[in-house]
């Protein structure tokens, strides 16, 4: 008799604990992976391809399915770091073994030798570019993310990768510019 | 709120945590009046000023100005507009260093003044009661008044706050040391001063209004009280001589016991402070409808004959302040603008005044050493006892110096108001505020980087959308309506060239007109691209690029054609061959070939352009195309033939090994043209022009695999011959053969990245393009010239090739042998004749670019 009370109550138990677990899993359920969403904003979000993946989230989600966390080259180390912290995986160094320290470029298109193909304006990722057909295009610098894409497919090779240029917001003070030690 | 103004009034002062006390050094500059500096030689006057957006110029170079006329007028929020600190001339405006310690140039006008510093038309407004409270603003706005302490916040803002403002504050500290322009400003012109006040208080009716000024200025206290003694609602406040009592925030605190909350403003808890000089402009503004175009500097330090305070007009060099007060620099002498604590060095002294500039100090050695080298931090605290903010700046420093941006701003790096007091202590001699500037400008590019990331990720997925979107429409199209419209297109086409064929035959009976042929062949592959379909907008464009290479090889080939150019001329054969060679993804072919000809009045001749494009990526893929099109016009025209090839290779091999190869073998043309040209009137003979491209672009990119590659691009498209026998009759003079100009590139891209694995590239780029034989037997008479043969060809071969972990072997051939040329022009020309020959240019770039991780290539 005591060990019919017993089940009885580990069952009822199992029971209520059953169906509180069901109905939160019905109520709270998660749509797509949140970790995806972390991953792709810590990514620099210049959708190069240079991951071998198209765009930014593509290997947001091939990360949260166990890729590599080392094949951002925009982003350099400081995005490896980040990603390591959060994937807590061991940070590795930059695929490809480049410069540590990713220069920030911007496209520009050498105006007068452009011959208005368009091939860039279906290359660019995030349509920073304008132009039409046999008219001259140019770049929206403050839209370009510098990923290089547009470079390949110009027929006259008329686009640059220029460095963003330093403005007095952007501009990094020079350590010991300042004198601050005085002698009387 | 009664209680706090009460203990205001009894003179109560609430001391800040930290601050130091650095020499003064105020009794430099502070004995003498203020002096009046002579006109400059010029006036470089920046047009941004101040916190904020620049005005827009509304003068241009060459315009004469009046003293005081506006130069720019605001447009955006927080602009401000300068004006023209003396008659003169505007001589140029242009790019000039400015003042800001890094100098990066800003847009500057630059003023030659004529002497006569003449006034244009001032609106002055004696009784200021009257006003509007807008029309004060537009008044303060439009003389371009911004904060005159250091900030440089435009004063209209300020003054046309939205929030109750209790207490209106006169910040008169002036803590720093060596400057005295506000201590003199307030002696000679206290009267000046209050009426800035009380139109400040009629904009903003506070409930007080706090003179703060420090006890070692007893002479600007003295002044001000009696300036101020009539009205009740200001009251002037002695305070202790500490630094940085002058910055706003401790100030506040020290004359209210309020305290601004982090990232806050003052308008926040109904503070509002003013520095005395921006008052003073004030009053110029509206009493004397002065813009503002000058301001109090004290000229100072050890190097400086006459220390003192000088009216200098905005834009007037720092050179020309150090020069009218005696200057007699020492070795290696830096100047400073600004304070000591807060100033920066100049880098040059050919920098102008601008309205925050409140001190130009020149010091000598003794009086301020250059920094020793930073040691390391031994923990004293001295900087967290010093620092007025209340923060940890051993701390920030850390954090700093590893970039953990987050713990900064955890740790309010934000509150740090630079003052420089952490610094002065430290026993280290670490330049702790040069660390948090850079520290500052890190986060706020992160955080603009954020936001750009933010855009560039909405925009990437609007495109894809959009992308979508298109390919469905498109889709739809063409389930509706099977393709009528292109067979109608061909129909039209098929329809113009046999008009063509009919006119020419015509025409062909009476002069000597040639046929002409073009033959087209594209083949793209876009297997499921969305690439619009321009393939006719890019013929047309192609056959323009065409026209006017050739045009140029003409140009070219001769300074002979140009001196042949008298009466009659007959120009010859143009040919044009372009072999382009692309390879994308799949295999793909298609060789659509038309047959246009064209043919106009006179003597006309061949041209024949030839093209073939071929893409390939991964696979192999062909396509040979043949254009011919004759550009026949009046004169007998020219041959130029052009040959392309190009070859673009992305190879990406993947967790495997892969290995390819890809043969681009472009030979696309022969082309002979036989224009035996009689032509009777001013007929020209131009002649060949070949230029041949070859391009190959090749990037291929092995990861974690091996991959090797190899592309053979051979472009070998050209052998042209131009035979242009030439029988002129009568009348006949230059018969000029100027022959072939082949051009011959070859470019070779490549960009193979091998990452975690073997990879072998090989690139071979032979562009052996040209074989052209001209022979061109001319029998002229009179005044003949031949110009002959040019033949360019270039062949470049770029490669860059990264491998990284791996072992990489690249191996680049390019064989540029381009060119063989035969010019046989036997020209028996009698009288005048010039004979200029072959001209022939080779060159073959190979540039390559290994970029590698590890040591082994």
């Amino acid at each position: 008799m005591t060990l019919f009370y017993a089940l009885l109550a580990l069952g009822s138990l199992a029971l209520i604990f059953g169906l509180i677990l069901g109905f939160a899993a019905v109520r709270f359920r998660v749509q797509g992976s949140p970790i995806v969403e972390q991953i792709d904003t810590i990514l620099p979000q210049t959708q190069c391809g240079q991951c071998g993946y198209p765009g930014c989230r593509p290997y947001a989600e091939a990360i949260a399915n166990g890729d590599e966390i080392n094949k951002c080259p925009p982003g350099g180390e400081a995005t490896v770091k980040k990603l390591a912290d959060l994937m807590g995986v061991e940070a590795k160094p930059l695929a490809g073994g480049e410069q540590a320290e990713p220069v920030k470029t911007v496209a520009y298109i050498r105006e007068d030798e452009c011959i208005g193909c368009t091939k860039c304006i279906q290359a660019c990722p995030v349509d920073a570019i304008v132009g039409a057909t046999r008219q001259m295009h140019t770049v929206l610098i403050d839209e370009c993310t510098g990923c290089d894409l547009c470079v390949e497919p110009c027929p006259v090779d008329c686009i640059d990768m220029l460095p963003l240029e330093t403005t007095k917001q952007t501009w990094k003070w020079q350590l010991d510019a300042i004198p601050v030690t005085q002698i009387d | 709120m009664e209680k706090l103004i009460q203990q205001i009034k009894q003179g109560k002062v609430w001391p800040f945590a930290g601050g130091i006390h650095p020499p003064g050094q105020k009794s430099l500059s502070n004995a003498n009046p203020i002096t009046r500096l002579p006109l400059p030689d010029k006036l470089v006057v920046p047009l941004k000023q101040h916190i904020g957006a620049n005005g827009q110029l509304i003068v241009e170079k060459g315009q004469t100005v009046l003293k005081g006329q506006a130069l720019t007028k605001p447009v955006a929020n927080w602009s401000v507009p300068v004006h023209a600190p003396t008659s003169g001339i505007i001589t140029d405006i242009c790019q000039m260093p400015s003042a800001h310690p890094s100098a990066l140039p800003e847009l500057s006008i630059i003023i030659t003044p004529d002497g006569k510093d003449c006034w244009c038309e001032l609106i002055p407004h004696v009784s200021f009661a009257d006003l509007s409270h807008d029309e004060l603003i537009n008044i303060i706005h439009n003389s371009g008044i911004s904060g005159m302490g250091g900030a440089g916040f435009p004063t209209y803002i300020k003054a046309d706050s939205r929030k109750p403002i209790e207490f209106l504050i006169v910040n008169a500290v002036e803590c720093e040391p060596y400057i005295t322009a506000d201590d003199v400003l307030m002696r000679e012109h206290a009267a000046q001063i209050v009426s800035g006040i009380k139109i400040m208080q009629q904009l903003l009716c506070p409930t007080l209004t706090i003179i703060g000024i420090e006890d070692n200025k007893p002479e600007a206290i003295e002044a001000m009280k009696l300036a101020a003694k009539d009205d009740e609602s200001i009251v002037v406040q002695t305070v202790p001589t500490v630094y940085p009592s002058g910055g706003e925030r401790q100030l506040i605190q020290l004359l209210t016991d309020k305290e601004v909350p982090s990232g806050g403003i003052p308008a926040d808890i109904g503070v509002l402070v003013h520095n005395v000089g921006t008052l003073y402009a004030i009053e110029q503004a509206v009493i004397e409808g002065k813009p503002l175009i000058e301001r109090v500097v004290t000229v100072t330090g050890n190097t400086i004959h006459n220390a003192g305070n000088v009216w200098a007009l905005l834009g007037s060099e720092i050179k020309h302040l150090l020069d009218c007060q005696g200057f007699s620099p020492v070795p290696q002498q830096r100047v400073v603008m600004g304070g000591p604590m807060m100033g920066f060095t100049l880098p040059t002294v050919r920098i102008g005044v601008i309205k925050t500039t409140n001190c130009i100090l020149a010091p000598d050695h003794n009086e301020l050493a250059e920094p020793g080298p930073e040691q390391a931090c031994i923990r004293c605290s001295a900087c967290a006892d010093a620092c007025p903010a209340s923060l940890l700046p051993q701390q920030l420093q850390w954090f700093a110096k590893s970039k953990e941006y987050d713990k900064l701003k955890e740790y309010n790096l934000f509150d740090c108001i630079e003052c420089g007091a952490c610094a002065y202590v430290c026993p280290s001699e670490i330049p702790l505020v040069q660390y948090y500037r850079v520290a500052k400008v890190e986060i706020k590019e992160q955080q603009a980087e954020k936001v750009k990331a933010e855009r560039a990720k909405e925009r990437f997925e609007l495109r894809k959308e959009r992308l979508e979107r298109e390919q469905e429409a498109r889709q739809n199209r063409h389930k509706r309506k099977p393709a009528i419209t292109k067979s109608a297109d061909e129909k039209q086409k098929v329809a113009d060239a046999l008009a063509r064929v009919k006119s020419s035959d015509e025409k062909s009976d009476n002069k000597s007109a040639v046929a002409a042929a073009i033959a087209r062949a594209k083949a793209k592959k876009n297997s499921g691209e969305l690439e619009p379909d321009n393939s006719e907008v890019a013929k047309e464009r192609a056959a323009r690029k065409e026209q006017a290479r050739a045009y140029k090889a003409q140009k070219e080939a001769g300074s002979s054609t140009d001196e042949t150019t008298e009466d009659k001329k007959s120009a010859v054969a143009a040919a044009i061959a372009r072999a382009k060679a692309k390879k994308a993804a799949k295999a793909d072919e298609a060789t659509p070939s038309e047959k246009s000809p064209v043919d106009d009045k006179k003597a006309a001749v061949a041209a024949a352009i030839a093209r073939a494009k071929a893409k390939k990526a991964a696979k192999v893929e062909e396509a040979s195309a043949t254009e011919q099109p004759p550009a026949d016009d009046k004169k007998a025209a020219v041959a130029a033939a052009i040959a392309r090839a190009k070859a673009k290779k992305a190879a990406k091999a993947d967790e495997a090994k892969a290995s390819l190869e890809v043969i681009a073998a472009a030979e696309p043309e022969q082309i002979q043209d036989s224009a035996p040209l009689s032509a009777e009137d001013k007929k020209k003979a131009a002649v060949a022009a070949a230029i041949v491209r070859a391009k190959a672009k090749k990037a291929a990119k092995a990861d974690e695999a091996k991959a090797s590659l190899e592309v053979t691009a051979a472009g070998e498209p050209e052998q042209i011959q131009d035979s242009a026998p030439l029988s002129a009759e009568d009348k006949k003079k230059a018969a000029v053969a100027a022959v072939a100009a082949a051009i011959a590139r070859a470019k070779a891209k490549k960009a193979a990245k091998a990452d975690e694995a073997k990879a072998s590239l090989e690139v071979t780029a032979a562009g052996e393009p040209e074989q052209i034989q001209d022979s061109a037997p001319l029998s002229a008479e009179d005044k003949k010239k031949a110009a002959v043969a040019a033949a360019i060809a270039r062949a470049k071969a770029k490669k860059a090739a990264k491998a990284d972990e791996a072992k990489a072997s690249l191996e680049v051939t390019a064989v540029g042998e381009p060119e063989q040329i035969q010019d046989s022009a036997p020209l028996s020309a009698e009288d005048k004749k010039k004979a200029a020959v072959a001209k022939a240019i080779a060159r073959a770039k190979a540039k390559k670019t290994q970029q590698e991780g590890s040591d082994k290539s």
